[in-house]
């Protein structure tokens, strides 16, 4: 395939997208718009064995062309493997106004970590 | 409002919370550490990033264009391919740069439209014409050099967004100067011809080049306030010495010449000196009576308009194939 498709098949035919999985979140109505392509965000994964990074955003009137923009954009130099793009209002994210409250948890744990049990040093393969 | 869970939403707020804002927002600054898109940040702040990185990423997309004029008379299939590259390039840096200004809460479309209507500003560099093969060359070495002396501690900006967009920049702006470099290499080590329209380039882009650092200090009300809120970590003279410094040693490789027989090196304050620029002339360009401004904001508007069909053909696409798709739902439902 040339690096920016077939010409004569439209974007949104691309063999990438599996149309037959279920999609978790369509895409909202606003992204129809004439004027308004919705945003969606970028992750990367890099290579083999690594985990999908987030890599930015983008717009893209559906998956598919959000997916070739994407490649265009963020693959410019074999930065990827893999791609997915999410809408970006399919995200949920935690409230930065709650740091305190939400990540409270961990606070004051620090015996979750190896680095608590110091009796041990000097010890081998411990 | 579940679409702008990434982005920075300026919301009405009791004073307490304004104030615990502030707090927040100075005791992160004071850490030098990054401010996020949904964080607090005062009206200024915001403001300020919005007009640097919409400003950023219309110098990019303009920025295409005196490059883009010759790609169809590039002297070989190679160079061609890689002025493609290049000017491929500055659109992604376009659209890095606009996404991170979109998480300051400004619609991309009204960016756009802010630009094409005259009402934005781009770098005053790019409404210089690209006269010659050899402006290719000037253009990479300096245009880019110049920007990538004065991205590279943008990387350290306080916004996060932005640092991030200017870190991916950077990574691939050293292949715009390489390249720019061996262009006028080349040309230099050519016939003579050759040589004197590489040194021809170079005297006139070298002017254009240091005043893409902005104005001196002592004429840059922003930059004070900038560089307290860690956005900018050197200030426009500063970073213009150090860049004088690199140029005066590679241009010597070049087998030319820098247009500035005041160059020279301060041994008491440890920095580079240039001869005088013509602030007048930046400052006309910057206000649209430079040589290519009107040229080049009708391209920007011809391009946006003769896209038109091809973004209400993918939206049209988009939205029968959606419609497809919740007609077959419903009939699985029924």
């Amino acid at each position: 395939m040339s690096p920016h498709g077939n010409p004569d098949a439209p974007a949104s035919a691309a063999t990438e997208i599996n149309r037959e999985a279920p999609k978790a979140s369509p895409a909202p109505q606003e992204h129809h718009d004439r004027s308004a392509w919705g945003l969606w965000e970028v992750f990367v994964r890099s290579s083999r064995g690594l985990s999908h990074v987030h890599a930015g955003s983008l717009h893209a009137p559906d998956a598919a062309m959000a997916l070739r923009n994407a490649r265009d954009l963020y693959t410019r130099r074999n930065e990827g493997v893999s791609i997915w793009v999410v809408p970006a209002d399919a995200i949920a994210a935690s409230d930065p106004d709650s740091k305190g409250s939400f990540f409270e948890s961990p606070q004051g744990k620090d015996y979750r970590h190896a680095t608590y049990y110091t009796k041990s040093e000097g010890v081998k393969h411990l | 409002m579940a679409a702008q869970n990434l982005q920075s939403v300026p919301a009405e707020l009791t004073p307490e919370e304004e104030a615990a804002g502030q707090a927040h927002f100075d005791r992160i600054i004071a850490e030098d550490s990054r401010i996020e898109p949904r964080d607090w940040m005062p009206a200024a702040y915001r403001k300020t990033l919005l007009r640097q990185v919409s400003q950023h990423a219309h110098s990019e997309i303009i920025g295409m264009q005196p490059e883009a004029n010759w790609i169809s008379r590039a002297p070989s299939l190679k160079r061609k391919a890689i002025l493609m590259a290049k000017v491929q390039d500055e659109a992604g840096h376009g659209l890095y740069l606009y996404s991170a200004a979109e998480t300051l809460g400004q619609s991309r479309d009204k960016m756009m439209d802010d630009l094409i209507a005259g009402k934005a500003r781009y770098s005053s560099i790019f409404n210089y014409p690209a006269l010659t093969w050899a402006d290719m060359g000037a253009i990479g070495w300096l245009v880019d050099g110049a920007a990538i002396c004065n991205q590279v501690p943008l990387c350290r900006a306080s916004y996060g967004p932005y640092g991030r967009a200017m870190v991916r920049i950077c990574k691939e702006e050293s292949f715009h100067q390489r390249q720019g470099f061996e262009i006028l290499l080349e040309l230099s080590n050519g016939t003579p011809e050759q040589k004197q329209m590489a040194q021809d380039a170079v005297n006139r882009w070298y002017a254009p080049a240091l005043m893409m650092f902005g104005p001196p200090d002592d004429d840059s009300p922003n930059s004070k306030q900038s560089m307290a809120w860690n956005i900018k970590r050197f200030s426009n003279d500063e970073l213009r010495s150090r860049f004088v410094g690199m140029m005066v040693e590679q241009v010597r490789v070049l087998g030319l010449t820098l247009p500035d027989d005041q160059i020279c090196f301060n041994e008491d304050t440890k920095k580079w000196e240039h001869g005088p620029l013509d602030w007048h002339e930046f400052q006309e360009v910057l206000a649209g009576r430079g040589p290519c401004n009107a040229q080049r904001l009708e391209r920007r508007r011809e391009a946006h308009d003769d896209g038109a069909w091809v973004r209400e053909a993918a939206a049209a696409y988009a939205a029968k194939q959606q419609a497809k798709e919740s007609m077959t739902t419903k009939e699985y439902a029924a």
